[in-house]
């Protein structure tokens, strides 16, 4: 399978304090990954990083085929921060169809992408500000459900999620592994993750512990 | 790209239409203004009708401030600009995208305040092809310098009191170029407006070009 | 060598004031206030050297991405701020026994006027911006746009109205010569001078912040 990740000595900065200090990191396509730590110690910046949200200040990284040393942008990856990237105003179905639009996707399957995260009926086109921190996550991930992202980052997203919710979330991120898709997630909830994720990975102050890289690029 | 630029001022658009921040603040706010400067210059008719067009423009100015930053704040609260980023889509689509919407959203209140000048300060709509063209190149430029300054200003917690200061001073063409060719457009001036056209339109084309090429390295830090 | 260029400025700068007090004659209408002419104009061309040099340096910036040359143009322009007040100021005072007015609504002024307000945006961004690569690329935008909108506020000025005394030496034949002329001609080199001295110096200034911060920097990421 190809290489979704691919991390080398990769230096992030926050102004002027490192926040990723030689982070190695290998995550291939189909591959689910868990990376757990203390606060602080680096999962929201490695997932921005990622997203090419935050710029490489040293080190070598490709994600999805681009080059973020070389300031590239990679394309296809479906990013859920801990603010879903929503607009207050838009109706849950307004903002997944926006970001179908944005993704040059269809917006017809925005309604079957909240479905799929459990959000059916008039609550559907009740502006987003009026819902709940948990029904926002799910908004969130029904956007990036609708433009099925070839590598998913999310960061904490089963906080503040009900059971339910959460077993809708286990099964989304199962079905983009199973169709190719590389996922990443930061957690705290190492049990529950663990089970569906296919190897974990431990960060703190800034740098990886665990099987990060791939020696060879043989099928799992 | 003209496409995902369309996408953009389209959602911009629907959220105004949604959250009426337009209809109940900025506009009232620029009716209040122009009260405000009746109130402050002598209810001389005279004097009020004759500095109209300027007063206007000032007020479309201000007012212009209030819109971008609205405009931005929508990106900015949920961390919606990094959505923008992750999809790939051209940053100067967003650019022009965000900036079409805030034109329209001033034309809106132009045009509020063209009726309340007409009531309030006596004035007379002579030549309307002129206001009018002067009217849509002038909040072009505008929402353009607006949008661009927006994102230089990006993601400080002091943003809103250095966008004031960083973009009005560079719009003084705007407010010279608006008010000459309104002024003439009323019948008050004695020479051509047509000529400030030109400027108005040199001023948005600068402005388009500048953002269009800026925005991508100035998104990349939002 | 830098230090030489200042020391030489300053030489010629005194020169220029003691011609200018003492030794040419004092004009047949401005009378004892000529002797502005010899620190006016100059200040005005210095300013505007500053600006072009900011412009020019944050082009580059963002073209290479070099640390340097955003600290090149940083330091013009606040060396240029400096000079574009004493010009308004020197101007004010020229103009008040001149024209009974501190001041007119001409394109000069008026351009001078904003591009101060222009370049002290400039600075006041600089100031916020914590990051300094951000810092570098938001300042080169904000600079290249004010270099964009210069001639458009300078020209919209003029469209305007003009009453700003007609350039004397950039005519076929001046009207100013002899002594006057090379005073002059001294005062536009000595602060030319001064100009680049300053602005070497402080860009050498931030230059050592900048390596003193990406040492921090490197010690910073080997503790983690």
């Amino acid at each position: 399978m190809g290489s979704a990740i691919r991390l080398r000595s990769a230096v992030a900065l926050l102004g002027r304090f490192p926040a990723l200090a030689a982070v190695d990191l290998d995550v291939s396509m189909g591959e689910s990954v868990l990376v757990e730590g203390p606060n602080g110690a680096g999962k929201t910046s490695l997932l921005r990083v990622c997203a090419g949200l935050l710029p490489l200040s040293a080190g070598a990284g490709v994600v999805l085929g681009a080059d973020l040393s070389k300031r590239g942008r990679p394309h296809g990856v479906g990013f859920l921060g801990h603010a879903a990237g929503l607009y207050d105003d838009l109706s849950a179905l307004e903002n997944v169809e926006f970001r179908a639009r944005l993704w040059g996707v269809p917006p017809s399957g925005a309604a079957a992408a909240l479905e799929r995260v459990g959000l059916e009926g008039p609550i559907r086109t009740v502006a987003v500000a009026r819902l709940s921190a948990g029904q926002r996550r799910r908004v969130g991930l029904a956007a990036l459900v609708a433009v099925r992202p070839r590598l998913w980052l999310l960061d904490e997203p089963h906080a503040g999620l009900d059971a339910e919710a959460r077993s809708q979330l286990d099964s989304v991120l199962e079905e983009a592994a199973h169709d190719g898709a590389a996922v990443l997630l930061a957690s705290h909830e190492v049990e529950h993750v663990g089970r569906i994720v296919s190897r974990s990975v431990h960060i703190e102050r800034g740098r990886l512990a665990g099987t990060t890289v791939r020696e060879t690029d043989n099928a799992a | 790209m003209l496409r995902e630029a369309f996408v953009v001022a389209a959602k911009d658009l629907r959220i105004e239409a949604r959250s009426h921040v337009g209809r109940t603040q900025v506009v009232p706010f620029a009716l209040v203004v122009v009260v405000l400067f009746g109130l402050a210059l002598d209810p001389d008719r005279g004097l009020l009708t004759r500095a109209a067009p300027g007063l206007l423009w000032v007020t479309v100015l201000l007012t212009a401030l209030l819109a971008t930053q609205r405009s931005l704040a929508l990106e900015s609260a949920d961390r919606a600009v990094d959505q923008l980023r992750v999809s790939g889509i051209d940053p100067a689509a967003v650019f022009l995208g965000k900036a079409a919407a805030l034109s329209v959203q001033l034309l809106v209140v132009v045009t509020a305040l063209a009726v309340g000048v007409v009531v309030l300060y006596g004035a007379v709509l002579a030549s309307p092809l002129l206001l009018i063209a002067s009217a849509l190149v002038a909040t072009a430029g505008l929402a353009l310098a607006g949008t661009l300054y927006g994102a230089v200003a990006a993601g400080l917690r002091v943003r809103e009191t250095l966008v004031p200061l960083l973009v009005l001073p560079v719009v003084a063409p705007v407010l010279l170029g608006a008010t000459r060719a309104w002024e003439a457009g009323v019948g008050l001036a004695v020479s051509d407006g047509w000529p400030w056209l030109r400027l108005l339109v040199a001023f948005m084309v600068v402005f388009a070009a500048a953002g269009v090429m800026a925005f991508g390295p100035l998104l990349e830090d939002a | 060598m830098l230090n030489a260029v200042g020391v030489l400025g300053l030489g010629g700068l005194v020169g220029t004031v003691a011609l200018g007090l003492g030794t040419t004659p004092p004009d047949q209408v401005q009378g004892e206030l000529v002797r502005m002419i010899y620190i006016h104009p100059p200040l005005a061309w210095t300013a505007y050297l500053a600006f072009a040099v900011t412009g020019l340096f944050s082009a580059l910036y963002l073209w290479k991405r070099q640390p340097r040359s955003d600290q090149i143009a940083a330091s013009s322009a606040e060396v240029g701020v400096v000079l574009c007040t004493l010009t308004l100021v020197t101007g004010s005072l020229w103009g008040r026994p001149t024209w009974g007015v501190w001041w007119t609504w001409d394109a000069r002024l008026t351009t001078t006027a904003l591009l101060l307000a222009l370049f002290a945006g400039y600075l006041a961004l600089r100031r916020v911006v914590v990051d300094p690569v951000a810092r570098a690329k938001r300042s080169a935008v904000l600079a290249l746009v004010a270099v964009a909108d210069i001639p458009l506020v300078h020209f919209s000025v003029k469209l305007w109205r003009t009453l700003h005394q007609q350039p004397t030496l950039l005519r076929p034949d001046p009207q100013i010569a002899g002594i006057q002329a090379w005073t002059l001609l001294l005062g536009f080199a000595s602060l030319t001078l001064i100009y680049v001295w300053l602005t070497g110096r402080r860009a050498r200034l931030e230059a050592l912040v900048h390596l003193d911060e990406s040492r921090a920097l490197e010690l910073a990421v080997a503790s983690r």
